[in-house]
């Protein structure tokens, strides 16, 4: 097999200059640059290529090392060499978002009037932006049609992003733990971690990178919010119920006396020293912005016609951010416009998470649904 | 605890389905299928093997619908109740519900959804009018449990059972031309054209109807 071997098991940056990137906001962005790691060799026809997106917080490192926090990548669960995004059969790739803050144009970046980093002067971006941008990547690889877009959360609204405007390059597409278009108490949520961030006196109007300080404390308080919407009610009675943290009985006073409340602030103090506070306000921001309906007059099904994806939707029981009733919607209007849909929802007591998890009948699904796509793809 | 109206009504032959080959049979080469109350998708796949169709299947029940898409199989979890309105008009050239229609709450609306979707029928159903049915009842006094219908009155899913004349009867009034029936006894099938006479309402077990929209 002659193939070509592409950038394995390391990071790097591509420069999209071919064209500048027109925005939903009406504003131009122009030498964006995305950060992306790939994973085994893509194959001659080119066929073999699976692009995973990655969630709100997350970054271009599923499997493998992430060079940067020497921990495994955020899906080693299901990429890796023999698992079932098996890259040694597979080319996968997996790009930083634009606006992110692992290497991608976003918040972060020098402007480029020279003036230093755009901070709060950076464009609002969109899901559709964030595919935008990735679909010059594809361009720059050389990829005429993805075998597979697929992800989680906000990684399932880039892949709904992608068949509904790049269809035609999207052969299947696994939307998991998603909705085509964020819900009002998503919205409300997300408010709330926005406005712990520009409560904090460090934020300095999203400069504080001058001062070199951070606004740690309302980044870590919009985490801890937000984390408790990943898991589930039951799961967090299961793992800490009401048990006191190294300590025998209450304290009367505002100490961590729960272990509930030690692992919520272990989740923040963690989160900010990996994640930039501007880059949270504009990916949360992109998340409640999405509506594929909308764009297309209000009828969901519309944005998906004649569309020759084969989609594989899944959603958990326990997860309460993105219902299982949100996948119902979707798969009713993949239904309605005749598109080649499965549905699975997995019993799960582990929140939104789960997906993230050892989920072995979400495995099993997933296995078995990209076998079928492979087979029928020619790549078996 | 409901028990699943296939297993109870499908009358098993050598541990498979005698009616799935029977369809299978009735289904011309790539056409376009929808599998309503696919189970645990047998018959797709067979149709996709014997074939070459392509097929779409909707399961009531979340571990049937999570084994046929690990077999590879598009199956969405759903209702026949309430979820055949999300297909569009013609999107099937036929629809194929087999051991169900006496598990749904509306059978008629169910029978008029599919003649929507698709232009051809072919739906199975287990017969309430066979002898050791009206036997039972008529001697014993008690609800008939056979070897098509086995579980007791009070934990059957089959909630709508009929005869195969009732069923014609519903197809006259849904506008449904019966094109052919095939009727299934202990095992043997007796290949009818047109609807099924009053002698194979009192000896079949089952029966197996291909419809049109008249």
């Amino acid at each position: 097999m002659s193939a070509t071997k592409a950038n394995e098991e390391q990071g790097q940056t591509v420069r999209l200059d071919r064209a500048a990137l027109k925005l939903d906001c009406g504003a131009t962005l122009d030498h964006v640059e995305l950060a992306y790691r790939t994973y085994g060799t893509l194959n001659k026809d080119k066929s073999n290529a699976i692009l995973i997106c990655h969630a709100l917080t997350g970054d271009q490192h599923p499997a493998g090392i992430n060079p940067l926090t020497d921990k495994e990548g955020w899906w080693t669960q299901v990429v890796g060499p023999g698992s079932i995004i098996d890259t040694d059969k597979y080319f996968v790739i997996c790009s930083n978002v634009l606006g992110g803050c692992g290497g991608s144009t976003g918040p972060q970046s020098d402007k480029p009037d020279g003036s230093g980093p755009y901070g709060l002067d950076f464009p609002v971006i969109t899901i559709a932006d964030m595919v935008r941008a990735q679909n010059l990547l594809i361009d720059h690889l050389g990829i005429e049609t993805l075998f597979c877009v697929l992800g989680g959360s906000m990684g399932g609204m880039q892949v709904l992003q992608w068949a509904a405007a790049h269809g035609e390059r999207v052969f299947s597409a696994v939307p998991i733990a998603t909705s085509a278009r964020h819900s009002s108490q998503n919205i409300a949520f997300h408010e709330v971690g926005r406005q712990a961030i520009l409560a904090d006196a460090a934020f300095e109007g999203g400069r504080y990178f001058d001062s070199g300080n951070r606004p740690r404390k309302g980044l870590a308080v919009a985490r801890m919010a937000a984390h408790i919407t990943y898991l589930s009610e039951a799961a967090l009675q299961r793992k800490f119920g009401r048990n006191l943290q190294d300590r025998d009985e209450v304290t009367y006073g505002f100490d961590a006396d729960f272990q509930i409340e030690s692992y919520l602030r272990h989740q923040g103090m963690s989160f900010v020293e990996r994640f930039d506070a501007n880059s949270y306000l504009y990916i949360t921001r992109a998340m409640d912005y999405f509506d594929i309906a909308a764009e297309n007059g209000g009828n969901l099904a519309a944005a998906f016609k004649n569309s020759d994806t084969r989609f594989c939707v899944m959603s958990f029981t326990s997860d309460w951010l993105f219902p299982t009733s949100e996948s119902i919607t979707l798969v009713r209007a993949l239904n309605a416009a005749g598109a080649n849909v499965s549905f699975v929802e997995i019993e799960s007591d582990k929140g939104h998470d789960a997906f993230l998890l050892d989920e072995p009948e979400m495995h099993a699904t997933l296995s078995g649904f990209l076998a079928s796509a492979a087979t029928a793809r020619g790549l078996a | 605890m409901m028990i699943d109206p296939k297993s109870q009504a499908a009358g098993n032959l050598n541990g498979d389905r005698i009616d799935l080959q029977l369809i299978a049979d009735r289904v011309a080469p790539n056409s376009k299928v929808l599998d309503i109350g696919c189970g645990d998708g047998a018959l797709l796949e067979l149709l996709a093997r014997q074939r070459g169709i392509d097929g779409r299947g909707l399961e009531l029940s979340q571990s049937g619908v999570n084994n046929c898409v690990a077999r590879g199989l598009s199956v969405v979890q759903g209702d026949a109740d309430t979820d055949l309105s999300y297909y569009p008009d013609n999107g099937f050239d036929t629809v194929i519900l087999s051991q169900t229609l006496q598990a749904t709450q509306r059978p008629h609306e169910v029978l008029r959804e599919m003649a929507r979707i698709g232009e051809r029928l072919i739906v199975s159903i287990p017969n309430f009018g066979h002898w050791r049915v009206r036997l039972d009842l008529l001697f014993n006094g008690r609800m008939p449990v056979t070897g098509a219908l086995t579980a007791s009155w009070y934990e059957t899913a089959n909630i709508h059972l009929c005869t195969l004349r009732d069923f014609t009867a519903l197809c006259d009034v849904l506008d449904l031309q019966v094109e052919s029936c095939i009727t299934l006894s202990y095992g043997k099938a007796r290949s009818l054209k047109g609807r099924p006479t009053r002698r194979a309402n009192l000896m079949a077990e089952q029966g197996v109807f291909v419809l049109r929209r008249a």
